[in-house]
C-alpha cells in the first residue's frame, strides 16, 4: 500500500515495535513504517527465541523430545505432547489404549479452555484493560493446572502424554474434581461473558479491526480460530478425526467478517464446545492401563524403539491452530529429520495483511487476536 | 474424497501432459521444473481443491549429496488429504520455484528452508533470513554444519 | 438499550468480585440475592504455603535404604544417557585395586554421581528409565542459597537422601516402588534358594577358613 500522495517519503517514520514490549506476546519485533498514525508498512521480525528445537530432536531419542515439546507452545503443554505422540505413533505403528485416548482427550481440551481464556485475558491486557479480565481468567486457569499438577507433577511443562497412551494413570478422584470443575465452568464462563461481550467500549476497538477475508485466510495457510473467525469450516478434529474425536458430537463456531471481535468470540464459543466434549470425555472414561504394552516399553527404554524407515506427520487442532509434527525415521533411535509446523508461525504471514491501514494501537489488539507463543514462532 | 494415489497421479498426468509424477509407497516425487504447474492443477482442479499447504520444509542427505524439498498439501474446501509432493535437488545448487505466488502460506515456510538450510527459492517476493540474523553465515540445520566456536574471537 | 449498558454490566461484576473478597461482602451480596462464588485465591507466600500434589515434582534425588552406602544406583548409567538437556554426570563404578568393579552390599556403586541443576528440565524421563528405582523426584523447591555457582552443581552427598524421605514426600508412589522391589527381592530369593532334595553334605574342614 502506497503512502498517501501528500506525504514525502521523508515523512515516513520507521518504528521498531519490540523486542522488548510488553504486548507483543513475548520477544517479537515489527518493524512499522508509519505515516503519523497510519501504519503504511509492517514487517514482522521474529527468531529473538530461537533454540534449535529441530536440531536437538535430531540427535536424541524420540522420547527425550517430549520435555522440549513442553516448551514450544509454553502456554499448551499437553496439546504439544499429544501432536509429537500422534506423529511417533503413525511413524512406528504404536496403538493406543482404550483409556489412553480419554485421558489425552480430557487433557487436550482441558488445554484449550485455558488457552482460549488466557487469551482472552491477555488481548484485554493489550487493549489496556490492564489485569482485570486477565486475572479472572487466570483464576479459573490456575484450577486447570492444579489438574495437571495432580496428574503429571508440574503445572506447565507437563511432559505427559507418551506414544501408546499416557505416562501414568491420573491419581484416584482426579476425574470428580475435574467434573466438579467443567460443571461449575460455565457461571465462570457467563460472567467473563457480561464483563466483556457487550462492552462498548471493546467492541468499538476490535470490531471492524484487522479484518482477514476468507480468501486470504485459506490461501495463506492460516488455522485455529484465526481462520474460523473469518467463516471457513475447518477444525482438524473433525477433518482428521485423530484419536477419537469421533465419538464426540461438537459444533465449529465460525465468525462472519473476520475482524478482532469474531476471534475473541469464536474463542469463547470454542470454550463452551469443549466443555461439552470434557462433559462427554469424563462420562465414558473406561477403566483399563492408561498406555498400551508397546508405549510402556518405549517409555521404559527410549533406545530401544527403533521405528522402521519411512515418514510420517500427525497434526492436531492444538488452541492456537494446526500443529504438526513431521517425522522422518531412517531405523536409528534418532530421528533423521524433525520438523514442527507451527501454527503461530504460519499465522504471522497475514499480519501485515491485516494492519495496513489501520492505527498502530489496532496493531497490538490485531497482533493479540492472531494468539501467538513466541515459543513456537521461533522454536 | 481424494482418489488414491495411481489415480490421483494418473488424473494428474492427464490433464498436465508432458508432466511425469513418480509415485513411491504414497509420496509423489516432481521435478523442479513440473512443480508450479502440478500445484496449480492440484489447486484449481475443483475435484482435488489442495489449497492449504500445511507443511513445507526441507531434508539434508549429504552422504547422497540431495536435498529433498517435502510439501504437505491439504484441502479446507473438501476436507481431506495429504498429499505428499516431494521435489529433489542437488545439494549444492539447491533451487526450486516458489510457491508463494499461489500458496501465501507458503512465504513463511520458504523464508524458513532458505535461513536453515539454504534452499533457494526462485521467484519468492521476499527471500530473506526469518530466523537467525541477517549476518549469519551459513546454514544451520544442514547436516555438516559446524558451529563456530564461541569462545574463538572472529573478526 | 441505555447507551453504555455493556460497560455498567462489567462493571456490575469487577463490583461483585471486589465485595466477595471480604466476609462482609460475601454476606451482603446474599442479602441482596446474588450468590457469590470464591473469594481471594491469592496464597501469601511464605506465611502460607501451597500444598502441592504428590507428584509434584521439582529436581532428582538419589534413594537409599539402610546408610547411605547402601544406594540402590548401581552406576549403569542409563540415566545420564536419556536425560535430554545431558546433566547428570556419573563416574563409576567403582574399582577396587586389581581394576575390577568393587561392590558395597552386593551391588557396583558410582564414584560421583553429579546434577547440573542449572540445567535439568525436571521432565523425570532420569526416574522413568531407571531399571533400579534408584532416582527419584523430589519436590523440595526452596532452594536458594548464598553463593552463585555452586549450589546449582548437586553432588552425590547433597542428593543422597532414605527411603523413609521418599515415603514421607510421595506415599503413593513410594509404596508402588516399595511392593515392586520387594517382589524382586522375593524372586532372586526363590531363584537362589537352595533345593530342598538336595542332601546337607557338611562342608570340609580346611574351607572353613576362607576369607
Amino acid at each position: 500500500m502506497s503512502p498517501d500522495a501528500a506525504t514525502p517519503v521523508s515523512e515516513l517514520l520507521e518504528v521498531s515495535l519490540g523486542p522488548q514490549h510488553p504486548s507483543t506476546h513475548g520477544v517479537f519485533r515489527m518493524n512499522a513504517v508509519l505515516d503519523g498514525e497510519t501504519i503504511v508498512k509492517l514487517k514482522p521480525v521474529m527468531g529473538y527465541l530461537h533454540r534449535n528445537h529441530e536440531q536437538i530432536g535430531e540427535g536424541t531419542s524420540y522420547i527425550a523430545s517430549f520435555p522440549f515439546t513442553d516448551r514450544l507452545d509454553y502456554f499448551c503443554a499437553m496439546s504439544n505432547n499429544l501432536g509429537l505422540a500422534l506423529a511417533i505413533e503413525r511413524l512406528g505403528g504404536i496403538a493406543v489404549s482404550e483409556r489412553g485416548e480419554y485421558l489425552r482427550v480430557i487433557m487436550a481440551e482441558l488445554t484449550r479452555v485455558l488457552n482460549h481464556v488466557a487469551v482472552t485475558g491477555f488481548l484485554l491486557n493489550d487493549m489496556g484493560a490492564f489485569g482485570t479480565p486477565l486475572l479472572y481468567a487466570f483464576r479459573e486457569r490456575e484450577k486447570i493446572l492444579d489438574f495437571f499438577e495432580a496428574a503429571s507433577g508440574s503445572r506447565m511443562m507437563c511432559n505427559y502424554v507418551r506414544p501408546g497412551g499416557v505416562r501414568v494413570d491420573v491419581p484416584p478422584g482426579w476425574c470428580d474434581q475435574v467434573r466438579a470443575f467443567v460443571s461449575g465452568f460455565p457461571r465462570f464462563l457467563d460472567e467473563f461473558e457480561t464483563l466483556l461481550t457487550q462492552n462498548e467500549i471493546i467492541r468499538q476497538r476490535t470490531q471492524g479491526v484487522g479484518v482477514l477475508p476468507k480468501a486470504l485466510a485459506v490461501n495463506a495457510s492460516v488455522t485455529g480460530p484465526l481462520l474460523r473467525a473469518s467463516g471457513v469450516n475447518y477444525d482438524i478434529r473433525k477433518a482428521d478425526a485423530y484419536s477419537i474425536y469421533a465419538r464426540f458430537p461438537f459444533k465449529v463456531p465460525l465468525g462472519t467478517v473476520g475482524d478482532v471481535y469474531d476471534r475473541y468470540y469464536v474463542r469463547i464459543l470454542e470454550i463452551r464446545e469443549s466443555l461439552k466434549i470434557l462433559q462427554q470425555a469424563l462420562k465414558e472414561i473406561p477403566d483399563g492401563p492408561s498406555v498400551s504394552p508397546k508405549g510402556a516399553a518405549l517409555v521404559k527404554a527410549p533406545r530401544t524403539f527403533r521405528p522402521p524407515k519411512g515418514e510420517a506427520y500427525g497434526r492436531i487442532e492444538a488452541p492456537k491452530g494446526e500443529l504438526g509434527f513431521y517425522l522422518v525415521s531412517d531405523g536409528t533411535p534418532q530421528p533423521y529429520r524433525y520438523h514442527i509446523r507451527a501454527p503461530s508461525f504460519v499465522n504471522l504471514t497475514i499480519l501485515e495483511d491485516m494492519c495496513l491501514g489501520q492505527k498502530v494501537a489496532d496493531a497490538i489488539v490485531i497482533l493479540g487476536s492472531i494468539d501467538i507463543v513466541m515459543g513456537e514462532v521461533d522454536r | 474424497m481424494l482418489p488414491a494415489p495411481e489415480e490421483l497421479k494418473q488424473s494428474v498426468e492427464e490433464l498436465l501432459p508432458g508432466v511425469t509424477l513418480t509415485l513411491e509407497s504414497a509420496i509423489f516425487w516432481v521435478t523442479p521444473n513440473d512443480l508450479i504447474a502440478v500445484c496449480r492443477c492440484l489447486k484449481d482442479t475443483e475435484r482435488f481443491s489442495l489449497d492449504h499447504v500445511a507443511n513445507l520444509t526441507a531434508i539434508d542427505y549429504p552422504a547422497e549429496q540431495r536435498m529433498d524439498v517435502v510439501y504437505h498439501l491439504y484441502s479446507m474446501a473438501k476436507k481431506h488429504g495429504p498429499v505428499t509432493l516431494k521435489v529433489q535437488l542437488d545439494r549444492n545448487h539447491a533451487a526450486v520455484p516458489s510457491l508463494t505466488p499461489i500458496y501465501r502460506g507458503a512465504e513463511f515456510q520458504e523464508r524458513e528452508a532458505y535461513d536453515l538450510f539454504g534452499v533457494i527459492f526462485e521467484g519468492h517476493p521476499d527471500l530473506r533470513r526469518i530466523l537467525m540474523w541477517d549476518e549469519f553465515q551459513g546454514h544451520p540445520m544442514r547436516k555438516d554444519y559446524v558451529p563456530e566456536d564461541q569462545d574463538v574471537p572472529s573478526g | 438499550m441505555i447507551v453504555g449498558q455493556g460497560i455498567f454490566q462489567g462493571m456490575a461484576v469487577t463490583l461483585k468480585t471486589f465485595f466477595q473478597t471480604y466476609a462482609w461482602g460475601r454476606v451482603l451480596l446474599r442479602a441482596v440475592g446474588v450468590k457469590p462464588s470464591e473469594g481471594l485465591v491469592t496464597i501469601e507466600y511464605p506465611d502460607v504455603k501451597q500444598k502441592h500434589h504428590e507428584r509434584f515434582r521439582v529436581f532428582p534425588f538419589l534413594v537409599y535404604d539402610a546408610s547411605p552406602d547402601d544406594l540402590r544406583c548401581v552406576s549403569c548409567k542409563i540415566c545420564e544417557q536419556e536425560c535430554p538437556p545431558q546433566c547428570i554426570h556419573i563416574t563409576g563404578p567403582a574399582k577396587d585395586e586389581q581394576g575390577r568393579p568393587a561392590k558395597a552390599h552386593g551391588r557396583t556403586y558410582p564414584v560421583e554421581f553429579s546434577i547440573d541443576t542449572s540445567i535439568c528440565m525436571s521432565c523425570r524421563i532420569c526416574v522413568d528409565v531407571c531399571p533400579f528405582d534408584a532416582i527419584e523426584m523430589d519436590n523440595a523447591y526452596e532452594l536458594s542459597s548464598d553463593e552463585r555457582k555452586d549450589s546449582m552443581w548437586m553432588t552425590k552427598d547433597a542428593l543422597l537422601k532414605p527411603n523413609e524421605y521418599f515415603q514421607k514426600i510421595k506415599p503413593a508412589e513410594a509404596a508402588e516402588v516399595d511392593a515392586r522391589l520387594a517382589a524382586k527381592a522375593a524372586k532372586a530369593a526363590a531363584a537362589a534358594a537352595p533345593k530342598p532334595a538336595a542332601p546337607q553334605t557338611p562342608p570340609p574342614a580346611s574351607a572353613a577358613g576362607a576369607a
